[in-house]
């Protein structure tokens, strides 16, 4: 495919004199930056942590703890507790009571109150808790420290104000909280995550019983010792670390009335049958294989910047990542050349150092199923490009890598590979950027890229794509719903439409 | 000798009214037990065409403006009300029901297509949002129809029901594929001459009568059917629509409306079941 490409690119027009003519640079190797590591003083780990239930932590009725280890020296970081089916259920009566007794009856401006005050301390704590999920993780600690921490805090400042006013959201409804929520996260974004399901919950009315990623656990556990200090009453909040058995376990107790989920496709069906006539409500944020569509009118530097925050961001451990590229033929060359170029200055390592672009891959299981899809990229006859970047001795790495000669049916273009591999395409005219786009059962988010307002509007209003980014790409907000459609799930976070997920309406 | 024509009553498919492709067929009686016609029982690959129609016209109706969408469902309520004879008359035979209470139930189905024509371009505006965030770009939320919407229709008011689900999911752009009451299929069929009749497009709406049980599995698992409004009214056929919509992750709205007649019955909420919401953002800058 790559052979096609390049004799079809004969008859366009050939990259600029400046172009083919410029000295290859290569940072990689060449230039070493001095480390700039973040300093881990702040961050105080015990050796052990235990559930939080009922306001307290407890130790697991279970009796196991598994070790939670940073993915980028392998080194074990602590021991968490793991919920079993008699700790979930303790998590769960415990949000029960907390709803009955206290939560329910609160005045909604109380509520409110309450939300503020964990905003604050998170605020206040930000520093800390982005070192610790940059070591809890592996993601850069310039994205735990710019983009999860003070998003994960405009989250809960966000939904505090919205305590009281969710008569005015939902005209000519009686509205009312749901009771307890179980709610299960992803690694990818731990204390985020956290933020998005239990900011609107709690607004709304209701209580929780939280279920972090068996890799990620140590921010979430951070937040329950925030709920703790900010006197939220207890119960209101039970974190119960664990992996897919907890989370069964917490999706068929008969006492959560409501489950929201963020993770898999794949599990996100097996929770919609878990579900089905049970009467509980649900809502799911699940995979995706977002299209970054690039136009020959587009602004080529900025387009190629958004196209490597779009699927290097957080190691590509971003279900709205732009996993696919589709270039328009006529400006295929240059895009290729430049984002060649662009990943060579990616700097991958030590996720504490500041400088860091790209950090440890979360764990070995999921940089074992990067490399095999990535794997398929070339023995289906695609052509790989990939960082020449020194990868460090221990830890769990993936270079920046993108394909080129893509076609739609490669196992590359189709599934979600969840890491730093990008999938390049080529397209004609707009309808076939458009067709190709849509040809996927994923719907999470797309993006494109011209310098022509009309044509962003007409484009992005064809995507079949819950967030659809023009000139940009991953861009969060509070206010601004998130979700997807087809098989990327269905509800929304964020926003008016987000509290819809966390009220009933008579 | 003044023999009477009888009707055969057809499916209702991409436009066009059809034999099912089983070749069966199944009588239908009037209360008093004599015959009154025969229905066709729907195919598991009646239901297949059905959906490829209604995928096939889904994008070009959402593409057509809100105006004119309002304008079409206008004119099945005229259509409508100008063959209200024919409908009263069904439900009396059939469902043994009043003169007047058929003349009801008639009467309000009229009116819930009226209500959903005026929706047709107010929904977007209450459902849609303008969003603050806190960083240069004009962020908007807008509804846009969820694609192929199946329906199972109520067995009972077999007209009213049919109008008060079907209505909501087109008006947005949706294409429907609903499977009508299996009791009283009749009246709903009469209807698809009204939606053939109106200048809605061929396979907008596609109305297939038959055994639930045998078609309602398919419909809850095609790959290619985006949700399912249920309101069959079956606890069991409703779990197991449940279970088979995860297979591509289908919205399911099921509804148990005790009064189809309520004004509740009707309204903004059924039309925000089958739309999802997209977020597009817009850098601001020169």
């Amino acid at each position: 495919m790559a052979r096609v490409i390049e004799e079809a690119s004969e008859t366009k027009p050939r990259p600029s004199a400046w172009e083919r003519e410029r000295p290859a640079l290569e940072f990689g190797s060449a230039w070493d930056y001095a480390p700039a590591p973040e300093s881990r003083d702040h961050v105080r780990l015990a050796e052990r942590y235990d559930l939080f239930i009922g306001g307290r932590f407890v130790p697991p009725k279970s009796r196991k703890y598994f070790a939670t280890i940073n993915p980028a020296t392998e080194d074990k970081l602590a021991e968490v507790a793991e919920a079993g089916a008699a700790d979930v259920d303790a998590a769960v009566k415990a949000a029960q009571e907390a709803y009955q007794r206290r939560w329910s009856k609160l005045k909604p401006a109380e509520r409110g109150k309450y939300i503020y005050r964990i905003a604050r301390l998170l605020q206040e704590q930000s520093r800390e808790l982005a070192i610790l999920e940059s070591m809890d993780g592996g993601k850069p600690i310039k994205e735990s420290r710019d983009v999860d921490l003070p998003l994960a805090v405009a989250h809960f400042f966000y939904h505090a104000g919205w305590a009281d006013k969710l008569d005015y959201a939902f005209p000519r409804k009686t509205v009312s909280p749901i009771g307890v929520c179980g709610q299960i996260i992803p690694w990818n974004f731990p204390l985020l995550m956290a933020a998005w399901k239990i900011a609107p919950a709690l607004a709304c009315g209701n209580t929780v019983v939280l279920k972090p990623a068996e890799t990620t656990p140590l921010t979430s556990l951070a937040l329950a010792r925030i709920c703790q200090e900010a006197d939220l009453p207890p119960g209101v909040v039970n974190i119960i670390p664990g992996a897919g058995e907890t989370g069964g376990a917490l999706v068929s107790h008969p006492g959560t009335r409501k489950i929201a989920f963020t993770g898999s496709t794949e599990v996100g069906k097996l929770i919609q049958r878990a579900t089905a006539g049970t009467g509980k409500r649900l809502t799911l944020e699940l995979g995706g294989k977002a299209a970054n569509i690039i136009f020959e009118d587009a602004a080529l530097d900025q387009a190629v910047d958004g196209v490597v925050n779009g699927i290097y961001f957080n190691q590509g451990h971003v279900c709205c990542a732009g996993s696919r590229l589709l270039v328009q033929e006529s400006v295929i060359d240059t895009v290729v050349a430049k984002l060649e170029h662009r990943i060579a200055t990616l700097r991958l390592g030590d996720p504490l150092d500041k400088n860091t672009d790209v950090g440890a891959i979360n764990s070995k299981m999921q940089l074992d199923r990067i490399t095999e899809l990535s794997g398929y990229g070339e023995s289906e006859g695609a052509r790989m490009y990939q960082s020449s970047c020194k990868l460090p001795e221990k830890g769990y790495w993936f270079r920046p890598t993108f394909f080129t000669g893509v076609a739609q049916s490669h196992r590359i273009a189709r599934e979600e590979i969840f890491g730093p591999v990008l999938a390049v395409m080529t397209f004609r005219t707009p309808d076939e950027a458009v067709e190709k786009a849509n040809n996927i059962p994923y719907g999470l988010s797309a993006g494109v890229w011209t310098d022509k307002g009309s044509k962003i509007f007409k484009i992005t209003a064809k995507m079949r794509a819950g967030v659809v980014w023009a000139n940009t790409f991953n861009k969060f907000d509070p206010a601004s719903p998130f979700g997807g459609y087809k098989e990327s799930g269905f509800g929304r976070e964020g926003g008016v439409h987000g509290l819809r997920a966390y009220v009933e309406l008579s | 000798m003044d023999l009477e024509v009888r009707k055969t009553y057809k499916l209702y498919v991409g436009g066009d009214f059809i034999r099912s492709e089983s070749g069966r067929s199944d009588p239908m009686e009037t209360t008093g037990g004599d015959f009154f016609a025969n229905v066709s029982r729907g195919s598991r690959k009646d239901l297949r065409e059905a959906v490829r129609k209604a995928r096939a016209a889904q994008t070009g109706w959402a593409a057509s403006s809100a105006y004119l969408k309002g304008q079409i469902l206008y004119r099945m309520a005229e259509m409508f009300e100008g063959r209200s004879g024919s409908f009263e008359e069904i439900l009396r035979q059939t469902r043994g029901v009043t003169a007047a209470a058929a003349k009801r139930e008639v009467r309000a189905s009229i009116d819930r297509l009226l209500h959903y024509a005026g929706w047709s371009d107010k929904y977007t505006a209450l459902l849609g949002t303008v969003n603050p965030v806190a960083s240069s770009y004009f962020d908007f939320s807008l509804p846009e129809p969820t694609g192929v919407v199946g329906i199972v229709a109520p067995e009972e008011p077999d007209l009213l029901g049919l109008v008060s689900h079907l209505a909501p999911v087109i008006v947005s752009g949706n294409a429907a594929v609903v499977l009508l009451s299996q009791k009283h299929p009749l009246a709903s069929l009469e209807f698809a001459e009204v939606l053939a009749t109106s200048d809605l497009p061929g396979g907008v709406a596609n109305l297939i009568s038959g055994r639930k049980d045998e078609l309602v599995p398919h419909l809850a698992r095609h790959m290619d059917v985006n949700a399912i409004a249920d309101a069959g009214g079956d606890r069991a056929l409703s779990k197991a629509i449940g279970e088979d919509a995860a297979v591509n992750v289908k919205r399911v709205r099921a509804y148990r409306i005790a009064d189809y007649f309520a004004e509740d019955a009707q309204g903004l909420d059924f039309i925000e079941s089958f739309v999802e919401i997209k977020t597009t953002w817009h850098p601001i800058g020169v």
